[in-house]
């Protein structure tokens, strides 16, 4: 990747959290912790790798993407403003009575696949939209964004068992493994480790990244499929809260949301990196 | 019903390429010929019906009608929540069908009974419900849905119920049909009890009552012109479902009935009692007892009795 690209998507990172912030703090919403986690992996899907057009969101052989941590659905409204597929303006309706841009994701808004919030149900999605391309010979490829407290859901683990059965080597499905959860840590609640073994063991290609390292994601989500004929996983290992000091590895992150300093703060701190 | 919803499914996934079916891992010797003719479009997801209903909303979303089919609550309760966002709340084009409505796996115990499925499914909206009473209904059913956008769900019986209409009636979602006209009283009937109904009027009107017998083929949209019609008409209404009394068509007509301005009619409602049924037993020993229709509608009619809600089953 050159270094002006790494640099694009970088600022798009910085972008969609500043724009995040705002949204959160204008609504008093949660799950700030849990969107900035994503913020590197959403700007290198939107930025580097989806095959979509925001002027045609319902183009028939777009990649899909579906948020299956819906809860974080503040950055992917932010992430499809900063990409054209509505204007910037309309981010300040987040949450507000009335309007589509609901707290968990929404299909009603353009460039959303699918309404998700309760977890465990993008990824089943997921496999039944990537076995009717390959079933039709249709090029299009499927992401799924999962955060690690989802992994709970039994639901999910059936889907882990389908897909490699299916031979669903265009999905690929990323984890958000930032290693807090709701109520607490994930290896406190249920411990997920050893999470690749886990994948490889239900014969998945498995892949791990530093989550916040936008060359080596979107180096390695281009390889994908990792193996030939099976689904892919990318365990991007992420900071919940990543970019704000105060916000970092903090639990309380997940649910409260910045008042007035605090905003001031965050953004002081997110506009002086690079 | 199964044998006849196969059969017709096949016939129109000859013509469409669009329709798939998908099983929760049952199905032996039903689905074989769709899995053998169209295999591209089949999948047995296992058992797993959480990611069943959402890989069927996934693989609709994409273009396709996606039906899936496995017993009694599993396609419908088991994945509740996904029927609710990922099929219904994205109008995805996926029709759900449960075989082994009501007490059809009676002796297989109390987790096997389809009770609660069109009272819960009900409250969904955008979500047709379909319980057709008898295999011409069910053929006719299945024509039907393929030609409607959207959700739906299917529910049967199993095999070998006994044919009904003589002929083709006239068929229409949401459209009640008249079997048997009547002037004292009219016997809503949905699913397959549906020739028990008409047997129960042929009997009544030795008993000097006159029943019309209308087929609810349709829970959700409901008929209410058929049920404002019989109230006004016939001047009482008995409802037969095998599913609980509570929330099933039963309720539905009673809130037609509560809310409308229209004649009023007493109604009686005919299902399972709200109680757990613990012992083994046949379809039909469950059925009876639910108590015997001809002397509720007796009842109903000499005014000694409406439904009784606090029935149990003897223990």
């Amino acid at each position: 990747m050159t270094v002006e690209h790494q640099a694009e998507l970088a600022a798009l990172a910085k972008a969609i959290r500043l724009d995040t912030l705002t949204m959160v703090h204008r609504a008093k919403a949660s799950h700030v912790g849990s969107c900035f986690s994503t913020a590197e992996i959403l700007a290198v899907l939107y930025g580097d790798v989806l095959r979509v057009d925001p002027k045609n969101p319902r183009w028939a052989d777009r990649d899909r993407f579906i948020l299956s941590k819906g809860h974080a659905a503040a950055i992917v409204y932010a992430v499809l403003a900063e990409r054209g597929f509505f204007p910037r303006r309309d981010l300040t309706e987040y949450c507000v009575d009335g309007s589509s841009l609901t707290g968990h994701l929404s299909h009603h808004v353009p460039g959303v696949e699918i309404s998700t919030g309760s977890l465990g149900h993008g990824l089943p999605i997921g496999c039944g939209m990537a076995l009717a391309a390959k079933r039709a010979g249709r090029p299009y490829r499927v992401f799924v964004l999962l955060s690690d407290g989802e992994l709970d859901e039994g639901s999910n683990w059936e889907a882990i068992l389908f897909a490699p059965q299916h031979r669903l080597d265009n999905l690929v499905a990323i984890v958000d493994y930032n290693k807090i959860q709701a109520f607490g840590m994930v290896q406190e609640v249920l411990d997920l480790a050893p999470l690749a073994d886990k994948f490889r063991a239900f014969r998945w290609g498995v892949r791990e990244v530093d989550g916040h390292d936008v060359s080596a994601l979107s180096e390695l989500v281009h390889q994908a499929p990792f193996e030939a004929g099976r689904p892919s996983v990318l365990i991007a290992h992420t900071v919940k809260g990543k970019g704000v000091s105060f916000m970092e590895n903090q639990l309380a992150w997940h649910a409260k949301s910045p008042n007035a300093e605090q905003l001031a703060q965050a953004i002081r701190e997110l506009e002086e990196k690079p | 019903m199964r044998t006849t919803f196969i059969e017709t499914l096949c016939e129109a996934a000859a013509r469409d390429e669009r329709i798939w079916l998908l099983c929760g891992d049952l199905g032996y010797s039903v689905l074989d010929r769709f899995a053998e003719r169209f295999p591209k479009r089949f999948v047995n997801v296992g058992v797993a019906e959480q990611n069943l209903t959402g890989v069927a909303a996934g693989i609709a979303l994409s273009g396709n009608i996606v039906f899936t089919y496995s017993i009694a609550n599993f396609p419908t309760l088991r994945c509740l929540e996904q029927i609710r966002n990922d099929v219904c709340y994205h109008r995805a084009n996926v029709k759900i069908v449960s075989v082994g409505g009501g007490y059809v796996y009676g002796s297989q115990g109390y987790t096997h009974h389809g009770l609660e499925d069109l009272g819960i499914l009900r409250t969904l909206p955008g979500l047709t419900i379909l319980a057709p009473g008898d295999p011409v209904e069910s053929r006719l059913a299945v024509s039907r849905i393929l030609t409607l956008e959207g959700p739906c769900y299917l529910r049967l019986g199993k095999a070998g119920e006994p044919v009904v209409h003589r002929s083709p009636p006239a068929f229409e979602i949401g459209r009640a049909i008249v079997l048997r006209e009547g002037r004292d009283v009219t016997l809503i009937s949905t699913g397959g009890m549906l020739a028990h109904t008409v047997d129960v009027a042929q009997a009544l009107a030795g008993r000097g009552i006159s029943a019309r017998v209308v087929s609810m083929h349709t829970l959700k949209p409901l008929d209410e012109a058929a049920v404002l019609s019989a109230a006004a008409e016939t001047g009482a209404i008995v409802t037969v479902e095998e599913h609980s009394i509570h929330n099933g068509l039963g309720s539905a007509v009673a809130e037609v009935l509560a809310t409308s301005p229209g004649p009023k009619a007493p109604l009686a409602i005919w299902g399972a009692p709200d109680a757990y049924q613990c012992t083994a037993g046949t379809q039909d020993y469950f059925r009876a007892a639910c108590g015997n229709l001809a002397d509720l509608v007796v009842r109903l009619l000499s005014g000694t009795v409406t439904s009784d809600p606090g029935k149990k089953f003897p223990s």
